[in-house]
């Protein structure tokens, strides 16, 4: 991590020889520390192939650029890459003639399948997640990240669809960011979502410092981009194509900003029009380099201490062990059946005895319990 | 000093009567230390942090999980060196320090989950259940209390490159030097069968086992189709099969073998093993006494001058050992409402008779109805020497069934029992219910007799595929055969109804309602229908000479 970060202040050294004191002074004054990415694909069933590819065409860029899996929530409603309908298993591909294998050898996917509903997601988000959960399922944000949120699938005038059987609204989706910031969960965030009429989805967002960029306005629908016929289905949708296109030429010291990022897929290639909206975002969006959401800034620092390792004391065993006998018939036949647990009688037997006893004395009287006592 | 760790690798290679090629690779890492006795295991060399701290925060005795794509076929491939069933499975043994198992089983699920990118958090009191007799600890140990025992699957689970990754990293070389550089996905998850797993339990040291090791198995068996690269030719490679080649053993690996299973040709007549090797070993799997062709890739002269060995294995035609011991299982009946599920076993040694053990585990949406249980051998009731049954209890316990079943010679004992399916609650239907609800597959596990005389000297230099079950006798071996899962489809409501229920209704209160209420409160007027073109004309007329008009 050292060297990454003295590379990358090299490449900025080397890239303006003129100016280096300059270009060192911006990579230390950026505004946040740490970069992290929830991506997340909602749709299931293979002829949704495309949503899939998606978001893990994004993922890898976002890899490429430097955000490390530990950073990365990924979020995949369905299997494609292994469904038993593909035609080369353990590949998902962006461009037609099968040129481009966004799954790769290397993926991590952190929520999968069944585990993608709209709970899981705000949970995530708003970080109240039950105690057991892994490091990899949660995002660990503070104030000073930079998160990077895309989303696709299918969506609708105000909501996106999840799974094909539940919905998340853009209130709630609004309401789950203000919680983020009352919480300081991030210093700046970038959200990103590829669907029909996904402006709507970023209409009610009220909390500062949230930038965000839909590939459809109101009443149009995203279109997707090609077929691929051994395949069967459409591999990716327009927006995305051509975002991935944009992103494959920004490498981690690129000085691209996001004016750049809203001029990616206009009418004449999407058919539809990408909106953006920047009226809560605190800096001036020319400012704001794509880097700075889409790549990653990690601070190190470094110590001349040491410390000294001491070497264990080792014990020594003294009894004797031995592998068990793995179908031991006759133990098994002479079984004695387990001891169960003694349990205090449940409420229903109880109520019932009661009912009886109470129906016994008021017929014959309390005179008989003195034959009892 | 420092505790000792060890790491060695082995792929076994075994051509199958079908054409198929069966590969199977074992990691192991033996480690001295002790997780249990307090002090706290600071610095991990080759044994994988990860799962160390696992190993001593849950309190774990031994650790079984795989992660299996697609089903083992027996009568066409024979026995696996390691089986598993379809999906997930895990099983764990607790240590008898702990006092809360059932919440100890629940975190270690979740964080294996994030360990192995699975959705082993789905896995809760629902699936799980304790066998009683099944499932002994395959590791050292004195006490088998099956409290501590737990035991779940998940037959859904899909196994991809994204259970893969993490699987590689615990591996000391990773996937960058030695066996497991020839780990590609592409290849590994176009194949009719592929299984990985994590095997972790505590093995003797030496003969006399005064001292412990901590033992963790990587396994990763895959089975290549014959057809799929699309020559149909009885030639495979290793290059063909895995799209690489080997340049290296790992580095940290104190042996690191490959054998191909030539058994059925020493001559070399039939088949036919190029690069050639003198190096022949002789080992005791499976109840038989196989040759093995071994390739030592730590020493240099293996991989020859052009510095890869890519293997090169043909043969013409082959035997197939028949299996002692396999099983079937099927849902029978028609309709929505009941079914009976048949599980067969079939022993076919022509005159011995061996005990299995059956373990059943179904979902509590199929009520079982115990009292249809039948065992039929040969036509003939066949009584259990040993039952456990615990019953359901909806939305808390699955059902868990375990018999000791004698299966006398070469017959079929057929095990049926009659089911009723559940009507689920609407929000627990997945979201895609016509898809069907699994059950997981069935275990039998016994001791099938065998040809030859085991090996019962452990801890002998042997090769790791031969070494996984631990021998007592010298008459027969230990075995586990699955059956495979059951898709039964539960009655599904129609999901868009509560939504043509309300257009419905609401269309009909409007209609009738609204034309009711027309009718009450308006009035109706008299309305002269306008006059024709002839009467207007003559109507201004007259109006100008003063007249009433007509």
């Amino acid at each position: 991590i050292i060297f990454y970060i003295f590379s990358t202040l090299y490449f900025q050294l080397s890239f303006s020889p003129l100016v280096p004191q300059e270009n060192a002074g911006q990579f230390f004054s950026s505004g946040h520390t740490n970069n992290w990415a929830v991506l997340v694909c909602t749709s299931r069933f293979w002829f949704n192939y495309r949503h899939v590819a998606n978001t893990l065409s994004v993922y890898r860029s976002v890899k490429r650029l430097g955000i490390p899996d530990s950073h990365i929530v990924l979020m995949l409603a369905d299997d494609m890459a292994c469904n038993h309908r593909n035609p080369k298993p353990a590949t998902v591909f962006s461009h037609k003639n099968m040129e481009l294998n966004v799954y790769g050898d290397d993926v991590e996917v952190d929520y999968r399948g069944y585990e993608v509903t709209v709970e899981n997601f705000l949970r995530v988000l708003t970080g109240r997640l039950p105690p057991s959960t892994p490091r990899s399922k949660r995002l660990l944000s503070d104030d000073r990240s930079n998160i990077l949120i895309y989303l696709t699938g299918h969506g609708g005038n105000g909501f996106l669809k999840f799974q094909d059987s539940e919905e998340i609204s853009n209130v709630e989706l609004a309401d789950a960011f203000e919680q983020m910031w009352q919480k300081r969960r991030y210093n700046e965030l970038l959200f990103i979502i590829d669907t029909c009429q996904g402006a709507s989805m970023y209409e009610r967002f009220y909390s500062p410092n949230l930038m965000a960029l839909a590939s459809s306005q109101v009443g149009e629908d995203s279109l997707s981009h090609q077929p691929d016929l051994a395949i069967g289905v459409h591999l990716m949708d327009r927006y995305t194509f051509y975002l991935l296109e944009f992103l494959e030429d920004i490498h981690p010291s690129s000085k691209a900003n996001m004016n750049d990022l809203f001029k990616v897929c206009p009418k004449s290639q999407c058919v539809s029009t990408p909106g953006h909206r920047t009226d809560l975002f605190l800096r001036d969006p020319g400012s704001a380099l794509i880097t700075d959401f889409f790549g990653s800034v990690r601070k190190v620092e470094i110590t001349m201490e040491t410390i000294n390792l001491t070497e264990p004391i080792q014990q020594r065993q003294k009894e004797t062990y031995s592998y068990v006998d793995q179908l031991p018939v006759s133990e098994i036949i002479h079984q004695k059946p387990k001891q169960k647990d003694w349990h205090p009688p449940d409420g229903f037997i109880l109520g019932l005895w009661t009912l009886i006893l109470l129906v016994f004395f008021k017929t014959y009287g309390m005179k008989h319990l003195k034959h009892i006592f | 000093g420092c505790p000792k760790d060890d790491f060695q690798e082995e792929l076994v290679i075994r051509p199958l009567h079908s054409g198929d090629i069966y590969a199977s690779f074992q990691f192991r890492t033996l480690w001295e230390t002790d997780f249990m006795r307090g002090n706290k295991v600071s610095h991990y060399r080759l044994f994988p942090k990860s799962l160390g701290q696992v190993i001593s925060k849950f309190s774990v005795r031994e650790l079984h999980i795989s992660f299996t794509q697609g089903y083992w076929r027996t009568m066409q491939w024979g026995q696996p060196f390691l089986p598993s069933p379809p999906g997930a499975e895990l099983w764990v043994w607790f240590q008898d320090s702990v006092t809360d198992v059932d919440g100890t089983w629940k975190e270690l699920t979740n964080v294996l989950s994030g360990i192995f990118c699975a959705s082993l958090n789905f896995i809760d009191s629902t699936n799980t259940v304790q066998p009683s007799a099944s499932f002994k600890p395959l590791g050292i140990g004195n006490v088998t209390d099956h409290r501590f025992l737990r035991y779940a699957t998940l037959p859904r689970e899909i196994v991809c490159t994204e259970n893969l990754t993490p699987w590689k990293k615990l591996l000391p070389c990773g996937s960058k030097a030695g066996l497991a550089v020839l780990l590609k996905s592409e290849k590994l998850f176009h194949s009719s069968f592929h299984s990985q797993a994590v095997h972790i339990r505590p093995v003797c040291q030496d003969w006399q086992c005064k001292t412990t090791s901590w033992e963790l198995r990587q396994t990763l068996n895959v089975v290549f189709d014959l057809h799929t690269p699309g020559q149909g030719k009885l030639e495979w490679s290793l290059f063909k099969m895995f799209s690489r080649t080997l340049t290296e053993a790992c580095p940290l690996a104190s042996s690191s073998k490959i054998y191909i299973d030539i058994t059925d040709d020493p001559q070399g007549e039939q088949f036919e093993v190029s690069p050639a090797t003198h190096l022949l070993s002789q080992a005791m799997v499976l109840g038989d006494r196989r040759t093995f062709s071994v390739y030592d890739l730590t020493q240099q002269i293996t991989f020859g001058t052009v510095r890869s060995l890519n293997l090169l294995i043909r043969w013409k035609s082959r035997d197939m050992l028949r299996p002692l011991l396999h099983a079937e299982r099927y849902v029978a009946g028609y309709g929505l409402q009941t079914g009976e599920i048949h599980t067969l076993m079939y022993n076919n040694h022509p005159y011995r008779s061996f005990p299995v053990l059956l373990l059943d585990s179904v979902p509590w949406y199929l009520r079982l109805y115990i009292h249809t249980l039948t065992v039929t051998s040969k036509g003939k009731d066949n009584k259990p020497s040993y039952i456990h049954y615990q019953p359901s209890k909806d939305r808390v316990r699955p059902h868990l069934l375990e018999m000791l079943v004698q299966l006398p010679p070469n017959s079929v004992t057929e095990v049926t029992v009659q089911f009723e399916r559940a009507l689920l609650k609407w929000t627990e239907y997945t979201p895609d219910p016509n898809h069907g609800f699994y059950v997981g597959s069935s275990v039998i596990s016994s001791l099938v007799p065998s040809i030859v005389a085991m090996d019962t000297n452990s801890t002998r230099e042997q090769p790791l595929f031969s070494s996984f079950f631990p021998c007592k006798e010298e008459s027969s071996y230990f075995m586990r055969v699955y059956t495979e899962p059951l898709l039964v489809n539960l009655p599904t409501p129609d999901f868009s109804m509560p939504y043509n229920v309300i257009c419905l209704t609401c269309t009909v209160v409007a209609v009738g309602y609204g034309s009711l209420y027309n009718l009450l409160t308006r009035s109706f007027q008299i309305e002269e229908p306008s006059p024709g073109l002839a009467k207007r004309i003559a109507n201004i007329i007259r109006k100008m000479r003063g007249v009433p008009p007509l």
